[in-house]
């Protein structure tokens, strides 16, 4: 178990540092100058250069890498271009937006999914099992922007019970919060969800065909007993992959999501930077992604060897 | 279990309840785009402007609705004979946001550092004229000039001449201190930037207690935070094609007034064969203004013939110069030696009149042979490639700066007219300062670049501010980029 999450660590940190380069560098290459665009289209040269002295863009390539990476590595992200604040502070407010958001997402995602996918394993072949197969054929075809403007056109316009969007602040109550992110972690819940109840119910399927099953039956455990207690452990290793999965897709992919409803996330300040060729901005928020996701993926590595004590041995 | 779903129901009623509804002197207000920080005086970003302009940041002078020049912390001047030295009033008892007295050292300190070498004020050239700013007396600056400006208190009026105190100056792009009828208070960045009163205001104070100002870029999610009424007005409302819904629903009022934006289809005259006047003439001929107005802008926009805003007074409507012309624009283009067309790049950036309106008027190019291939651009791409690499044959943009001609007489702007009568003209222009000389040279500057077809002049752009109903005081034009709410109030 130790030698396994070693191994994993290395390949973690090697991860990172690949990352860096490769985002610092495409970021570096796309034409576009921070200065240029922060003065407009009057600013006089001489002001465009000014203001590239005094934000270091006038420094070699490899003097900005290096100075972004030990920066980062003391956790300072350094200073915004166009904002002027420094990237930690900023990055910190959009976090609490954006991972909530995915939990929120993906803990409706679950709870809709697992007792779909188990429901239609039991009921194989009959009315239940072809209405959940129908649905969650609808839910992986529909884009999760369009069904969050179906939302906002049925709950905030028509019914008036949510407000079209914005994030109020979690200083402003628990709740009020939880509110103003239940649609959109809607939106992106359900098509997860659909994805998540088919991979359930295939891979249940799967492993309720197997002989350890017949076995299980023959001495004399009833139909719950064994899918309880024997399959769904057993059917639990493809599942977790997709959930590990569906995290990271949907912090990266709240983006589009956050501009349907304008909440103040990760996704909305990567776009605005972007635009901005905010260098540094970008440059950290995506590496923060990929941070999280890698760290996503290291946490399901190790669920599965929590899941299934053989994976220990290899 | 009952009390769980009691737990819940209630749970569920909280989260329905909804938040109350707005006091009659709080306003929630939206524009598209979030402002990257909050000093006028170091960007170019007019969502900055938006935001702080009157609301925060006063200047000498200042903007009205109708675009005309008013006393602002100046409550007046004297110009002496030669037009050299201005001698400005200041207003008695200003007080900046800190409680510190706004006086002529403030006054004489943000002129300074707006011109200063190595100065980062994207405007630097509206300070070019001052040879020497000298305080008279806490309450008297005296400012003068190396030659004349005619248009020295026009210039003082803009965002980026708004007076900053040196204490505060270097922190006002997160913590703006300004003199305004309004004090920042709280910013959540991508989500809101809340104001308030300011109880200490110098002159009229503000009839609204609080403003709330939210960024919402997707048309979509304007429209529907509108119609949801999360929002109370939306200036710069972005989806035109929904503006007869709110025209038709007696819960709101759509304002829909001019910008300084004369939307141009730039030409490149150092990329052959735009060198040649003909060509420009036929390029001019072929394009249809009311189609492109109509198909990309949804009819909100005024057709221009040249570079200069219709609601000014000097303004001359010069459109019957490049009318829609078809047949004429290709025998020009067979004058010129062309009879089959050219190709040609059409470079846009991301707002909709560029990308609607290019690919309406590559379509209209086409009929009479020239061939535009459309490259879509981001910003920044498009002021690094096409602004300052001037790698293009046309582009498409609005230019939103407010009296922006001069820009004909600069060689070396992206479009790289090069031509000493105008640039003559121009010197003369900023030399005079009687109104009516300064009239006479305006019109004549806008005939010159009109006949010479520098450009493809297009329209100028609209500004649609939708409101609640009950909301009066709003400005109907954006004479500079500004959602000014000091005299704000809901009936």
């Amino acid at each position: 178990m130790l030698s396994f999450t070693l191994g994993r660590l290395v390949s973690l940190c090697l991860s990172l540092v690949v990352a860096s380069l490769v985002i610092f560098l495409v970021i570096e290459v796309i034409p576009g100058d921070p200065a240029a665009y922060m003065l407009g289209i009057n600013a006089q040269p001489d002001t465009v250069l000014a203001l590239k002295a005094e934000l270091g863009l006038d420094k070699p390539m490899s003097v900005r890498y290096i100075t972004w990476v030990t920066g980062m590595m003391q956790g300072d992200f350094g200073q915004s271009y166009t904002y002027r604040a420094p990237v930690t502070q900023m990055v910190e407010d959009r976090i609490l937006v954006s991972v909530p958001l995915a939990v929120y997402a993906l803990f409706l995602s679950i709870i809709i999914a697992f007792p779909a996918g188990i429901y239609a394993a039991s009921r194989l072949g009959r009315a239940g099992d072809i209405t959940v197969i129908g649905a969650t054929q609808l839910g992986v075809a529909v884009p999760n922007f369009w069904f969050a403007m179906i939302l906002v056109l049925i709950f905030a316009i028509k019914l008036r019970w949510f407000s079209a969007g914005g994030f109020p602040g979690w200083d402003k109550g628990f709740w009020l919060s939880i509110k103003s992110l239940s649609l959109p972690a809607v939106a992106l819940a359900l098509p997860q969800a659909a994805i998540l109840a088919r991979v359930m119910r295939s891979s249940l399927l799967d492993i309720l065909g197997e002989d350890f099953i017949r076995t299980a039956r023959a001495k004399g455990l009833n139909r719950r007993q064994v899918l309880w207690g024997h399959a769904l452990r057993n059917a639990s290793i493809p599942v977790l992959t997709i959930i590990g999965l569906q995290f990271s897709f949907l912090l990266a992919g709240g983006i589009i999501i956050e501009q349907v409803f304008f909440l103040p996330g990760l996704g909305r300040l990567i776009f605005q930077a972007i635009s901005a060729r905010d260098l540094v901005v970008v440059e950290s928020v995506v590496m923060l992604l990929v941070f999280l996701v890698i760290i996503v993926n290291f946490a399901v590595d190790i669920a599965y060897v929590l899941v299934d004590p053989r994976l220990r041995k290899k | 279990m009952t009390k769980l779903t009691r737990l819940l129901l209630a749970g569920t009623a909280i989260l329905i309840a909804g938040v109350a509804q707005a006091q009659n002197t709080d306003l929630r207000v939206a524009m598209q785009l979030e402002p990257p920080n909050l000093d006028p005086t170091a960007g170019a970003a007019q969502a900055i402007d938006s935001v702080v302009y009157s609301n925060i940041f006063e200047g000498l002078t200042r903007f009205t609705s109708d675009g005309s020049v008013v006393p602002g912390l100046a409550a007046s001047w004297d110009i002496s004979d030669d037009g050299l030295t201005y001698t400005f009033h200041l207003h008695d008892e200003v007080k900046f946001h800190d409680g510190s007295a706004m006086d002529a050292d403030d006054v004489k300190f943000s002129l300074d550092r707006a011109r200063a070498e190595g100065s980062t004020n994207a405007q630097k050239v509206l300070f070019s004229a001052i040879a020497d700013v000298t305080i008279v007396d806490p309450l008297k600056v005296k400012v003068t000039l190396s030659k004349t400006n005619g248009a020295f208190l026009f210039n003082l009026a803009w965002g980026d001449a708004v007076i900053v105190a040196p204490e505060s100056a270097a922190d006002n792009a997160t913590k703006p201190i300004g003199t305004g009828a309004f004090l920042f208070k709280d910013w959540v960045q991508g989500d809101h930037i809340d104001l308030i009163k300011n109880p200490d205001y110098w002159g009229t104070p503000a009839k609204l207690e609080t403003a709330s100002i939210r960024f919402i870029s997707d048309p979509t999610a304007a429209f529907a935070a509108m119609m949801a009424e999360d929002i109370d007005v939306f200036v710069g409302f972005p989806a035109p094609e929904n503006v007869p819904q709110f025209q038709a629903d007696s819960r709101f009022q759509v304002l829909v007034g001019n910008t300084e934006g004369e939307t141009i289809l730039a030409m490149n005259h150092k990329m052959p064969p735009f060198d040649n006047k003909l060509i420009r003439e036929a390029v001019a001929h072929a394009i249809d203004r009311q189609a492109i107005i109509d198909g990309a802008m949804y009819g909100q926009g005024t057709p221009i013939g040249t570079h200069f805003a219709p609601h000014n007074p000097d303004y001359l409507d010069l459109t019957a110069l490049s009318s829609y012309d078809p047949q004429k624009s290709r025998s020009l283009l067979t004058q010129a030696g062309f009879p089959d067309g050219f190709t040609t790049t059409l470079k846009l950036p991301p707002p909709s009149y560029a990308r609607r309106g290019g690919e309406i008027i590559a379509a209209q190019l086409r009929e009479v042979g020239i061939q535009a291939e459309i490259e879509n651009q981001e910003w920044a791409q498009w002021l690094e490639t096409t602004f300052k690499g001037k790698q293009f044959g046309m582009t498409i943009v609005s230019h939103t700066e407010p009296m922006d001609i001069g820009i004909y007489a600069n060689p070396e702007y992206y479009f790289q007219y090069d031509n000493k009568e105008i640039q003559a003209l121009m010197t003369k222009l900023e030399g005079t300062t009687n109104p009516s000389g300064r009239s006479d040279i305006l019109k004549k500057a806008q005939i010159m670049i009109a006949e010479d077809y520098v450009n493809g002049y297009l329209f100028e752009l609209a500004v649609t501010t939708i409101a609640k109903a009950g909301i009066e005081g709003l400005w109907l034009n954006q004479p500079t980029a500004a959602i000014d709410l000091t005299s704000v109030n809901w009936q």
